[in-house]
């Protein structure tokens, strides 16, 4: 299918875009990577009138470490880049994994993670390493910066806390000494969105300390499976059935292709159980 | 000269039959070199969209364009009612399939919409993304009618009849029955049963269904290019039912990006397309998008089977009983008819097994969703999937290794030629054989130790088999004795040019799979010139010998055969002018890689291209009477069979996950016998992709359906094709028995992975699970499916 008649104009800095997005009115859409917005419009599922491509503004860009010790990633980076940046590898390692799990190769090239984060998606991976990293999102519109917790951010399906003249100009994850976190998802097909996913933040010391468990693929967005998080936290032998028990109560999967909650409920036990024993495996490791 | 073809002689000059040499056209393909219907550009041309409908059956009340002709570009807009007097609408039925019926189906509906997806409007524009804007503002009112979507109950009383002048929503149905099954399954030492389901799926072609058809009112011809498989038959088709004589209908069919049995069908949408050119007097040009496609391109396989096999204490096979039951769509399609998979599954089922009592049974039903007809391996992989599946089914009742029991059970390789009890002519088939090398190949005893050490830590790993019969090489008894225009004879024409290069043009056509690489390598090595001498035109009525095209696996057997003949006869033709030329007799001359030599010793006497010279330019040289025919066409069609059958067996070797239901392939090996092996690399790569697209059914690929008859996969996002990262190493053997029905010996091949690839899978998930008590029967065998099997979740609908 072809896109429906469309306005393009690129922003150089960010006056820019805003004053681009003012005169283009309420339809107009952001392009970043284009990786989820293209298609859409090739679907004919969206007619914003107007593209403000905002992929030449610089203070967009970039990964560095800003004053408090925190990671600071431009919206703009693409997953290629987040996968392959010594700092993220060093500072917020699950980054770099959770690149590896993101679709293929081509849209990896152009896919950012403000676009990821922006969509929403309740079956991306990048929302939910934000949500389990506590990152903050950083918020930018004619008004200034906002900063806004990656969990309060994300609320709900394809909806964020953005508002209308916002953009996400940069993602922080703050320093967590000690602290080890891992991803893993069920996917049929490698690339493919996962049928359900975890992240499991947990540290310092023993994975029962402060675990942060939120799961991907089983809701509308990123969710924290508080209960469970309860459980774990217990520790001993019986920790993890009480968790995966727990799950029952955390999670309310609603049916996708895939299969229906049940089915989903099942691969997030399953997943629970592997991300837990990789954290004890990865301690064990060193 | 003319001995049957033996290449188990390499050495031999021009030995190209039987050598994997590269397809001449396959730097084209890569480069982006390749010419598709969507590169031709004509002057004048444009472009067509279709507003298809939303609903799985609605009357059509309204139809308003006037918003969608007020965007500057768009052209024009037809319904239904526009174009119908222009085409004669088509019912798809076959004669042989008695009983068969379906409706009258038009370019466009005239009231009634049954599927969704289904062309309504056609919309012309100066763009393909202006006839978009415009589709998109066209009205249709729609009264929604109930949608018949479950096939189970397609023919209660209480289920509204989708075509009222058909009475009811009844295709065709058929029992093939021999022997006293009652009395076999009375007597029977042990019974097993299951209910089957194959998925419905599509065949997912890279370039999507194309067309570009351009009237000329001038000369009265229609031009058509095409991306099909079968241009004679589409030519047929569009002169018929447009009204034109056949001779003023070409179709061009340049480079296609794969077909499976997609294209080899009449679209309403295309027909559309014709007629709207016709009518307008310019090209018009339709390239099906992938959103389009999913809703518009044929489905298969939308089967529920049950089945019951009867075995003796001896471990014998007594008699199958099968009850198949298929839900097609709203109509028949044209002008295969979408009854042939359901009449090939009661054609097929047991087929490698000797047996003597038989019952089939298949119903073929009406539905409100996308039409289903023949996709790669048509009715195979649903047969061997049921057969397959009943023999493991018994092996396991009477405690017997599944290799075993086939062996006990697979028709004798001596015994040919033979009838099968479901009545199938066998000419001559190698299954022990074909058993025995796989055996080999996949070290059985060393994978069934893994199995049981895997098992030890946990690991669910299975090894299944599927022993199978292709169908190849079709007779008239395919389609022409029930009235088809569709041909089952080929033809080659094979011409020497001046310089000694040489010209084949085949009515068989290329969609990817090689078929101009191998008529090059039978016409070299016929002619006796280098391969790199030949030139191959395909897909042009106005070029090539009449012919059928791609299907049911006849390219390499039925077009390969004429080229052989050609070729030959081209040669001979040679050798009488040389002979002349030389003052010698033609027997004792050859022609040797472009070269003609003395038959005996082999000594060069003077390149082909000096002949040809001669022929061509200085023809005042040669005796008055001498003919100069450098130019043969030889057709073939078979006669002694109405199929060339073909065999062999897969095996599977996978992991289950049994606690996310998700299957890891380790392994997978095929052994063929499709009679002579022209390119071995070319037959594996069918086989291969094959295997591939079995694997796509038996796991991935499924067009789901909501309750109401709406299609909820859409995209490339949701309908899961196979990747290459999910697929294992695919072996593949051959056995070569060939048909003697030719000189050349070939079978077709390009089906055989299909056929056999979704029965091994099953069949290794169960063996994975048989120690936990779970089965799966029904496909895609998808995680979720896996995990109900073994009681990990309940069964839900999602």
């Amino acid at each position: 299918m072809k896109s429906p008649p469309l306005g393009y104009v690129r922003a150089m800095d960010m006056p820019d875009v805003f004053r681009l997005r003012a005169n283009a009115g309420p339809d107009a859409r952001v392009l970043a990577g284009g990786q989820s917005l293209l298609p859409t419009l090739a679907f004919r599922l969206s007619d914003p009138g107007t593209l403000i491509d905002i992929t030449r503004v610089d203070a967009l860009r970039g990964i560095r470490l800003v004053a408090d010790g925190a990671l600071r990633v431009g919206a703009l980076t693409t997953h290629a880049e987040l996968g392959r940046d010594a700092l993220v590898r060093v500072r917020v390692p699950v980054l770099a994994d959770a690149v590896g799990l993101i679709a293929h190769p081509a849209i990896r090239n152009r896919g950012t993670i403000g676009g990821s984060l922006a969509y929403a998606d309740p079956a991306a991976e990048l929302p939910a390493v934000c949500v389990a990293l506590d990152a903050v999102v950083i918020a930018v519109g004619p008004a200034g910066e906002r900063r806004i917790a990656a969990r309060d951010f994300l609320t709900g399906l394809f909806t964020t806390a953005l508002a209308g003249d916002e953009l996400i100009a940069a993602v922080e994850f703050r320093p967590m000494p000690g602290r080890r976190t891992v991803i893993h998802e069920l996917a049929r097909r490698s690339g493919d969105y996962a049928m359900a996913g975890i992240v499991l933040a947990a540290g310092p010391g023993t994975p029962t300390h402060d675990p942060r468990p939120v799961f991907f693929g089983v809701g509308d967005r990123p969710i924290l499976a508080t209960r469970a998080a309860a459980c774990l936290a217990v520790g001993g032998a019986a920790a993890l059935a009480a968790a995966q028990a727990a799950l029952d109560g955390d999670l309310d999967p609603p049916s996708d292709q895939h299969g229906g909650p049940a089915f989903k409920r099942q691969l997030a036990r399953v997943l629970l159980a592997r991300a837990v024993n990789s954290l004890i495996d990865a301690r064990d490791a060193r | 000269m003319n001995d049957i073809v033996d290449p188990r002689s390499l050495d031999r000059p021009n030995s190209y039959i039987g050598r994997s040499v590269p397809r001449p056209n396959i730097r084209k393909l890569v480069e982006g070199a390749a010419r598709y219907v969507d590169d031709v550009i004509l002057p004048r041309m444009l472009h067509a969209a279709f507003v298809r409908s939303p609903h799985p059956h609605a009357r059509i009340v309204r139809i308003d364009v006037s918003a969608a002709l007020s965007i500057p570009g768009v052209v024009k807009a037809f319904t239904g009612a526009d174009l119908a007097p222009h085409c004669e609408p088509w019912v798809a039925v076959l004669a042989h399939l008695k009983g068969m019926k379906s409706a009258p189906q038009r370019p466009l509906p005239l009231d009634v919409a049954t599927w969704a997806g289904e062309a309504i409007v056609a919309v012309v524009a100066e763009t393909r993304a202006l006839a978009e804007d415009a589709a998109a503002r066209v009205v249709v009112d729609y009264e929604p009618l109930p949608a018949v979507t479950d096939m189970e109950t397609a023919l209660d009383p209480a289920t509204p009849v989708i075509h009222a002048d058909l009475g009811d929503n009844l295709v065709f149905e058929r029992t093939n029955e021999s022997g006293d099954v009652e009395a076999a399954f009375r007597t029977a030492h042990k019974v097993v049963s299951a209910t089957f389901h194959t998925g419905r799926h599509t065949g997912v072609t890279l370039e999507p269904r194309s067309i570009l058809a351009d009237f000329n009112r001038a000369t009265g011809q229609l031009v058509v290019h095409h991306s099909t498989q079968a241009p004679h038959m589409i030519r047929d088709v569009l002169a018929r039912h447009l009204r034109l004589p056949e001779a003023d209908v070409r179709v061009i069919c340049g480079d296609v990006g794969g077909s499976y049995g997609i294209k080899v069908h009449v679209y309403p949408d295309e027909m559309a397309v014709a007629v709207i050119a016709k009518l307008m007097g310019r090209p018009v040009k339709f390239i099906a998008d992938r959103l389009e496609s999913f809703s518009s391109d044929i489905h298969a396989r939308d089967h529920r089977i049950e089945g019951r096999l009867a075995v003796d204490a001896a471990g014998r096979i007594l008699a199958f009983d099968i009850d198949d039951l298929t839900g097609i769509g709203p109509y028949s399609v044209y002008p295969r008819t979408s009854a042939v998979e359901g009449n090939q599954v009661v054609n097929l089922i047991g087929g490698p097994y000797d047996f003597a009592h038989y019952r089939a049974r298949t119903t073929v039903v009406l539905q409100n969703k996308t039409p289903t007809c023949q996709y790669r391996a048509v009715g195979h992989p649903i047969a061997t999937a049921v057969t397959e599946g009943l023999v493991d089914l018994a092996a396991e009742a009477l405690g017997m290794d599944p290799l075993d029991f086939r062996l006990k059970n697979l028709m004798a390789d001596g015994s040919y030629p033979r009838t099968s009890p479901a009545g199938m002519k066998f000419e001559g088939l190698s299954h022990v054989e074909s058993l025995e090398a796989l055996r080999k190949m996949i070290d059985y005893p060393a994978l069934r130790a893994d199995q049981v050490a895997a098992r030890a830590r946990g690991i669910h790993r299975g090894i299944g088999f599927a022993s199978f019969i292709e169908l190849t090489n079709p007779s008239p008894f395919m389609y022409g004795i029930g009235g088809a225009r569709i041909s089952a004879q080929d033809g080659c024409t094979v011409r020497i040019d001046p310089d000694g290069t040489v010209l084949a043009a085949t009515g068989v056509t290329e969609q990817g799979q090689g078929t101009e690489a191998i008529i090059a390598q039978i016409v070299a090595e016929a002619v006796g010139v280098p391969m790199s001498s030949v030139r191959v035109v395909t897909g042009d009525t106005l070029a090539t010998p009449y012919g059928g095209g791609t299907w049911a696996c006849r390219g390499a057997g039925i077009g390969g055969e004429a080229a052989l003949r050609a070729g030959r006869a081209t040669k001979e033709a040679a050798l009488v002018v040389a002979g002349s030329m030389l003052q010698a007799a033609p027997d004792t001359l050859d022609i040797v890689m472009g070269n003609i030599v003395d038959r005996a010793g082999g000594a060069v006497r003077m390149p082909l291209s000096e002949l040809g010279r001669i022929v061509y330019f200085r023809g005042d040289t040669l005796p008055a009477e001498l003919p100069r025919e450098l130019m043969q066409t030889r057709h073939f069609i078979t006669t002694q069979f109405p199929f060339a059958f073909t065999n062999g067996i897969q095996a599977s070797w996978l992991e289950v996950d049994i606690d996310t239901g998700m299957v890891n392939l380790l392994k997978h090996w095929c052994v063929e016998d499709c009679g002579r092996v022209i390119n071995p690399m070319l037959v594996d790569e069918q086989v291969r992709g094959g295997v591939v697209q079995g694997i796509g059914g038996a796991l991935y690929e499924h067009c789901v359906y909501s309750p109401d008859g709406h299609l909820l996969m859409g995209s490339m996002a949701d309908y899961l094709t196979p990747m290459a990262a999910e697929m294992p190493d695919i072996e593949v053997g051959h056995v070569e028995t060939p048909t003697r029905e030719s000189a050349l010996g070939a079978k077709g091949a390009g089906e055989a992975g299909t056929a056999g690839a979704p029965a091994a899978i099953m069949n290794a998930i169960n063996d994975a699970l048989r120690p936990l008590g779970a089965r799966v029967f029904a496909q895609p065998f998808t995680p979720a499916r896996i995990l109900a099997a073994l009681g990990r979740i309940p069964t839900e609908t999602a």
